[in-house]
């Protein structure tokens, strides 16, 4: 969904965008550009290197170099040893990934899509998030789950669901959420290095996406911040969340000033940053991919509620993929997934630029 | 009544695959009820040794274990298998594990210990066959019935009973309770509520074994695993999965299966295609062995077998032992499904009635010796109680700990900063 925005954006805006967001950041402008893909390729490998005790695990990265070729090239690096081919047992090799994980070893399981985690995750929480707690502290789990979350382009119902919210749901586990290739990088190593469980969650559309990075992003020893939200562009107007996924670019042309915040880590959520930015802002929406009933912008908003509440001066909005399945038809997929457009208008509701509607998209 | 019924439901099991007498397991054991005619028959079949040699001879690839195995049984006594310290130490562990379950009953009953309580009485021998034969750092997975291999692992009572007490003096300071139980110490890696957890873990216990010895270089690493699981869990998809890849990759690990014929109130026959679990271990490249897991000492012998071909690198054994449990799946359960008569069939071979009878009649161990043990024993157990009655339980601060092992949670270090800021979090890199 995202994507489509983007590739819009892109299109239309790109270098609307480029001079905004390098003078957001505080290091010189970006001189490179690499790929999701090429950031967390890279990053693996550095990991790899720089770690004997890492190792990859899952279906296809070896020989096949990767199902979505972030692997390539591993393989013949670092041999078989390390970079494992799994049969086509989730439940089995995420246990075994676990049970290497309880003795130091620090694996990359990777799943082809985080819709077939959902054969293995008894094995990510139960005896992933909850062992640390569990034998109070003698096991910890050193372990990070990998792989494409989300709607991809007209694969179906089975294979295009957003997992955020259900991993997010559930203590013991930390979800990162990369958006672009620094992102990618720094998330993906402070992930490798973390002692805890990681659910890294990529996403599909993203990976042959390039992004601008500086010299800083890829230094190997570049690792981002865990918990911590990123202002991708500071705003006055409305705070819009997201993840994986940006649209504020659109709303400059209409004169409203959003300042877009990029999750990047679903769990723990960055609760400073977002109520920082609503008590600046007043107004709050939230935009995920996923199924709208207890998502990712049901907690936020109910956060935000709680804690800034009287800074608010619009109702807190979230929009969300829609309540089906995902359809097949595409005109019905990009209507079951939010767009530039849905997001604008309930950018114009929260600011009273328009009626309110009663149903929203 | 239903003789002819059941003889022809008989003849379609694979148990009456015998080859050499294929007619004398049709004669079920003397027992009114269909249910446990159906049983009986079996149990005839698993009584009779001869029927257990065919059996091996089943048991598909390594030939050569089940032989030995089997030499061993044909004589008609087992001629010395262990010396008398080691006699006494098996004797001990066994009356350790059985004193401490019947006190976990008696504790359950008066309100100390809550939830779900899974006892160990009766399958001792697989236990302490099993374990006693491992080095310290050696790994054990067991199931949510897993007090006892806490306990022949080297976990002390005191700590087993704390922790079932919910104190914070417990092996996981009241944390993880009777299906949880953990030991960073002994390496006894849990402890799973659900059925089949274990085995994936167990295999990656033993994949780390193998990844220190080829790729991290600790050449002298030859840690085993062994995976402790019931005859239910052998019909779970992980199972499988997990047999798979120990026997693709050679993995150090041994897969014990504690067939005690009941998934809580599900007959292992009435769950199962074809109930001969041994079976499955050729379909998938690695020996399957029977053993009779009421008989510590056959156990002891299989496992040297198993224990040791894993060490030398040759890959992973399944072993079923024939066990029994004698008291319901947990606490709760009414165990009424069960037949009387087969209880008391099994109750007959009580393990620890079977060593003192061999320690004795070997002169391994006078009477005086195994008395002195009990009292010991009685003694440990006593303490255990009182310790974890007086330990205090947790405090309120406890609740919001050890949920990431990362003291702080969130990325940030002991120092209270991010700690990919640190220098030293990001040391070892190199440049690629």
């Amino acid at each position: 969904m995202l994507a489509i925005a983007r590739q819009r954006m892109l299109g239309q805006s790109f270098k609307k965008i480029l001079p905004a967001v390098s003078v957001l950041r505080s290091y010189s402008s970006a001189a490179k550009q690499i790929t999701v893909r090429e950031a967390l390729n890279s990053a693996l490998d550095e990991e790899m290197s720089a770690d004997p005790k890492v190792f990859l695990m899952g279906e296809e990265v070896g020989e096949y170099q990767g199902a979505y070729k972030i692997t390539k090239g591993l393989l013949e690096k670092y041999g078989p040893e390390r970079v494992l081919d799994t049969p086509i047992t989730e439940a089995g090799f995420t246990g075994i990934g676990v049970g290497a994980a309880y003795y130091g070893l620090k694996p990359v399981v990777e799943f082809m899509t985080f819709n077939f985690s959902m054969q293995a995750i008894d094995h990510i929480i139960n005896s992933a998030a909850k062992s640390n707690y569990m034998s109070a502290g003698q096991i910890s789990v050193p372990i990070v789950f990998r792989g494409p979350n989300g709607a991809a382009a007209g694969v179906g119902a089975q294979h295009s669901q957003c997992y955020a919210a259900w991993y997010a749901s559930c203590p013991g586990l930390k979800v990162l959420s990369p958006y672009n290739s620094e992102d990618a990088r720094g998330l993906l190593k402070a992930a490798i290095r973390d002692p805890d469980p990681v659910v890294f969650l990529e996403n599909e559309l993203l990976y042959g996406e390039s992004f601008p990075v500086s010299d800083e992003v890829l230094d190997s020893s570049f690792c981002l911040p865990i918990g911590k939200a990123k202002i991708e562009r500071e705003g006055k107007d409305v705070t819009i969340t997201a993840f994986s996924k940006m649209a504020a670019e659109m709303l400059e042309k209409d004169g409203i000033y959003a300042e877009v915040i990029n999750l990047r880590s679903i769990r723990p959520l960055d609760r400073s940053t977002i109520n920082a930015s609503v008590r600046k802002t007043n107004r709050l929406i939230t935009v995920e991919e996923g199924f709208p009933q207890h998502g990712v912008g049901a907690e936020i908003c109910a956060s935000v509620v709680e804690e800034s509440f009287s800074y608010l001066d619009a109702p807190v909005e979230r929009i969300a993929g829609a309540d089906v399945p995902m359809p097949y038809a595409a005109n019905l997929e990009r209507m079951a997934v939010p767009q530039v457009e849905d997001i604008v208008r309930a950018a114009k509701r929260a600011c009273y630029r328009s009626v309110p509607l009663a149903a929203t998209a | 009544m239903n003789s002819a019924s059941c003889a022809a439901k008989i003849s379609t099991q694979p148990f009456s695959l015998n080859p050499t007498s294929p007619t004398s397991h049709d004669r079920p054991l003397v027992s009114p009820k269909p249910t446990s005619l159906f049983l009986g028959s079996t149990r005839k079949l698993r009584l009779s040794s001869s029927s257990k040699l065919n059996l091996h001879r089943r048991s598909g690839t390594v030939v050569a274990v089940s032989d030995v195995v089997k030499q061993k049984k044909s004589k008609s006594t087992h001629s010395l298998l262990i010396t008398k310290e080691e006699g006494l130490e098996l004797y001990e562990d066994m009356i350790l594990g059985r004193a401490f379950e019947d006190m976990c009953a008696q504790m359950y009953y008066r309100g100390k210990m809550f939830g779900f309580v899974h006892l160990y009485n009766g399958q001792e021998a697989v236990s302490t066959g099993f374990i006693k034969l491992l080095k310290q750092q050696d790994s054990v997975v067991s199931t949510y019935r897993d007090h006892v291999h806490a306990l022949s692992k080297g976990v002390p009572a005191r700590a087993v009973m704390s922790e079932l007490f919910g104190k914070t003096t417990g092996c996981c300071r009241g944390q993880g309770g009777s299906m949880h139980m953990f030991s960073r110490e002994h390496n006894l890696l849990g402890g799973f509520a659900f059925i089949g957890e274990g085995i994936p873990v167990a295999t990656g216990a033993a994949f780390t074994s193998k990844y220190k010895r080829e790729v991290l270089k600790e050449a002298d690493c030859d840690h085993v695993t062994l995976a402790f699981f019931g005859d239910g869990t052998c019909n779970n998809g992980q199972f499988f999965e997990c047999l798979n890849m120990a026997a693709l990759w050679k993995l150090p690990i041994v897969f014990v299966v504690e067939n005690n014929l009941w998934a809580i109130g599900m007959s292992h026959l009435r769950a199962t295609s074809d109930p001969q679990i041994y079976k499955k271990g050729p379909a998938f490249g690695m020996p399957g062995i029977h053993v009779d897991g009421m008989d510590v000492l056959k156990v002891r012998e299989v496992a040297k077998d198993a224990i040791g071909r894993a060490r030398r690198g040759e890959g992973p054994t399944l072993v079923e032992c024939e066990t029994y449990r004698f008291r319901g799946h947990s606490l709760a359960d009414p165990d009424e499904l069960r037949d009387p008569a087969e209880k008391a069939h099994y109750a007959a071979r009580d393990p620890i009635t079977a060593l003192k009878k061999y320690l004795i009649e070997n002169s391994l161990a006078s009477e005086a010796d195994l008395k002195a043990i009990d009292k010991k024993i009685d003694e440990v157990v006593e303490d255990a109680v009182e310790f974890a009655d007086e330990s205090p339980v947790p405090s309120q601060s406890q609740l919001l700990e050890n949920v990431f092992a990362d003291p702080k949670g969130f990325g940030i270090g002991p120092d209270g900063r991010y700690r990919c800021e640190d220098p030293k979090f990001t040391e070892g890199t190199a440049h690629v």
